[in-house]
């Protein structure tokens, strides 16, 4: 028996095991149920890597759940697929190894910051559910399991943004965010029946391969769209985000990022996977690129005013998901014109999806950091840092690498994949290129005054005491580094290996249907 | 068109739903407008499997009858009834810690968070 055809199933079932499990573990102690934690998530990383490898080798992955047989996507000459099927092409599998990097980055990371509170039981086990349902949007091939995976990591971020329940803040944040993504995830349902009421298929293959655009469609498509930009963090609808993630233990904000990548990850699939050519007209298109113009701009513009470091950095990540829609949205605009695909759409594509991965590492690493600087100060707002760099090397060479990257500096990862996203999006309109140009210029000028208030400048008395964070902190940290520098320094590689095969994944609907349509063997 | 009289229910309550979230000022009002919203979701579903005519969608049960209704909206419906108690609950909870740290559940003074 090939084990590696069970890796799809094996890298939800780990996590959820794992996050049955922890209530038991804890039972045992403190260093049973960290060492589950981690344990779990690092096996989950490997699940990820060998599914990432295996696809790239031997192509689109799927497995069926409850068959008899997990390969046999058509059973007996059914015409469409019945059962729940997880479908892994090289997108899915890209995404899947970035949120399972950031979720064991957090793990890590929560050992010693989590360690002066109590009921870290619950929140081992909340943890490891946001992790499989994060992993499940981004591997099932349902629109229906997309919906519940949709609500578990979004159950189980109301009770971790609430995790300090005793903070008025987190319980505010909490309220916000659960508001809005259930409202979000209604209009997901209702997108859900409209498609099986015209189709009576769920999954999104198969109603791709049968998609013909009418009112029903359309009511889908805006619901869809709508509702995942909600859920990734675009301008109109981002207010929930920055409190999230500021109030969030900071472990969590850093698989928080992963998840919000999850649903920039069901609005590619669903635009392109299931309607892809069939869109039609540039509408869709351009609100994706309106979406992603707005969310740079007024991001950046929203976080040049915080003093709140993590509220900053928050804000921040509203505008970078800003670039990745504008990539996909340019993408998406000229799908159905060959030339223009070759020319500068697929460019687009590859940089958007280059960039989210680039994003969630350097601004998990940025969130890490600035969890690690409230841990050692106690403090979050920039006004009362100051000189911090002499006590604290590590944190801050971590921070000045993430800053860095983020703000596009030219040997680092962020530059290379907004450079794909300038490009581009030039093609289209030089409009495009300047707001992204213009957003750039204004992540750096706030990275430099975070950076130069926070750690640079004379030392402060009250910091006398503040030494450096335990090593498993650092050991959290020091993963995305890694993969920071790795980004940065092997560009051509992992734009040839990571971004290039996502992007080309995302753009062969026909390769993704004819896996699940096409394969009944 | 008396067949789509479930189809304007849902219509009706979903934007009940939508403008209670939006426009109502208590919280524990708003966390109703959520349910409205979740049952006018499920609602749509259960009409959409529903088929004039049609029996029970179990093998021996259906009797004589050609037409069955469809039996996967009704398995959605159910998750999706599941899912939305959850979330009910945890509002219903942060809502009572939101009582305990404002003293109030007046949306307009539970506003620490701005800018």
């Amino acid at each position: 028996m090939n084990w590696n055809e069970h890796l799809p199933a094996l890298l939800l079932a780990l996590p959820l095991l794992g996050a049955f499990l922890a209530p038991l573990c804890s039972l045992g102690g403190k260093t049973l149920r960290n060492a589950m934690l981690v344990a779990v998530s690092f096996f989950t990383l490997l699940v990820a890597f060998f599914l990432w490898r295996t696809v790239l080798a031997d192509g689109i992955q799927y497995y069926v759940m409850g068959g008899e047989n997990s390969r046999l996507a058509l059973p007996s000459g059914m015409a469409i697929p019945i059962r729940i099927i997880l479908e892994v092409d090289a997108l899915s599998a890209f995404m899947a190894l970035c949120g399972a990097i950031a979720s064991f980055a957090g793990a890590l990371f929560s050992l010693n910051y989590m360690s002066r509170f109590t009921g870290l039981s619950r929140f081992a086990s909340l943890y490891l559910l946001l992790t499989a349902g994060m992993l499940g949007m981004m591997i099932t091939g349902d629109i229906f399991n997309f919906f519940v995976f949709i609500e578990v990591s979004s159950i189980a971020s109301f009770g971790l943004i609430a995790f300090w329940r005793d903070r008025p803040a987190a319980v505010e944040a909490s309220f916000k965010y659960a508001l809005i993504s259930q409202v979000g995830s209604m209009l997901i349902l209702v997108a859900a029946g409209c498609l099986y009421g015209k189709y009576n298929m769920l999954n999104m293959a198969a109603i791709g391969s049968a998609l013909k655009m009418g009112a029903m469609e359309k009511v889908a498509l805006v619901f869809l769209v709508g509702s995942l930009a909600m859920k990734c963090g675009a301008f109109p609808m981002h207010m929930w985000l920055p409190d999230g993630y500021a109030e969030a233990p900071t472990g969590v904000t850093c698989l928080l990022v992963a998840v919000s990548q999850a649903s920039l990850y069901g609005l590619a699939r669903v635009c392109f996977s299931v309607y892809g050519i069939a869109i039609g007209s540039a509408f869709i298109p351009w609100m994706i690129i309106v979406f992603g113009l707005a969310s740079m701009f007024f991001g950046v513009a929203m976080a040049v005013v915080q003093h709140d470091m993590k509220r900053l950095i928050g804000y921040h990540s509203v505008s970078q998901v800003g670039y990745m829609l504008l990539g996909l949205g340019v993408g998406l605009l000229v799908l159905g014109d060959p030339r223009a695909m070759a020319e500068f759409g697929f460019t687009a594509i590859t940089g958007g999806l280059f960039h989210a991965f680039n994003y969630t590492m350097y601004k998990a690493l940025l969130f890490l950091a600035a969890g690690a600087v409230y841990y050692a100060t106690g403090k979050r707002d920039l006004n009362d840092m100051g000189g911090l760099a002499r006590r604290m090397p590590y944190t801050a060479v971590m921070f000045l690498i993430a800053s860095a990257a983020i703000s596009g500096l030219p040997p680092f990862n962020g530059f290379v994949s907004k450079l794909f996203i300038y490009e581009s999006s030039f093609a289209v309109h030089p409009f495009l290129a300047v707001v992204a140009l213009v957003t750039s210029v204004l992540t750096l000028a706030s990275f430099v005054k975070v950076f130069q208030t926070a750690f640079l400048g004379p030392e402060k008395s009250v910091f006398a005491g503040v030494r450096e964070v335990p090593p498993a902190m650092l050991a959290g940290m020091a993963v995305l580094t890694v993969v920071v520098l790795g980004l940065t320094l092997f560009p051509s590689w992992s734009i040839a290996n990571l971004a290039e095969p996502a992007a080309r994944a995302l753009v062969d609907q026909s390769g993704y249907i004819g896996a699940i349509m096409g394969g009944g063997m | 068109m008396i067949g789509n009289a479930p189809f304007f229910t849902v219509g009706i309550l979903f934007m009940m739903g939508l403008v209670g979230i939006f426009m109502t000022r208590n919280l524990i009002k708003i966390a109703i407008a959520v349910s409205i919203l979740g049952s006018s979701v499920n609602l749509f579903l259960v009409s959409l499997g529903y088929r004039e005519g049609g029996s029970v969608p179990i093998h021996f049960l259906a009797g004589d009858g050609e037409i069955m209704v469809l039996p996967t909206p009704q398995a959605m419906t159910l998750t999706a009834i599941v899912i939305a108690l959850a979330v009910t609950a945890l509002l219903l909870s942060l809502i009572m810690l939101v009582w305990r740290h404002y003293g109030t559940i007046d949306v307009d003074e539970v506003r620490r968070l701005r800018g």
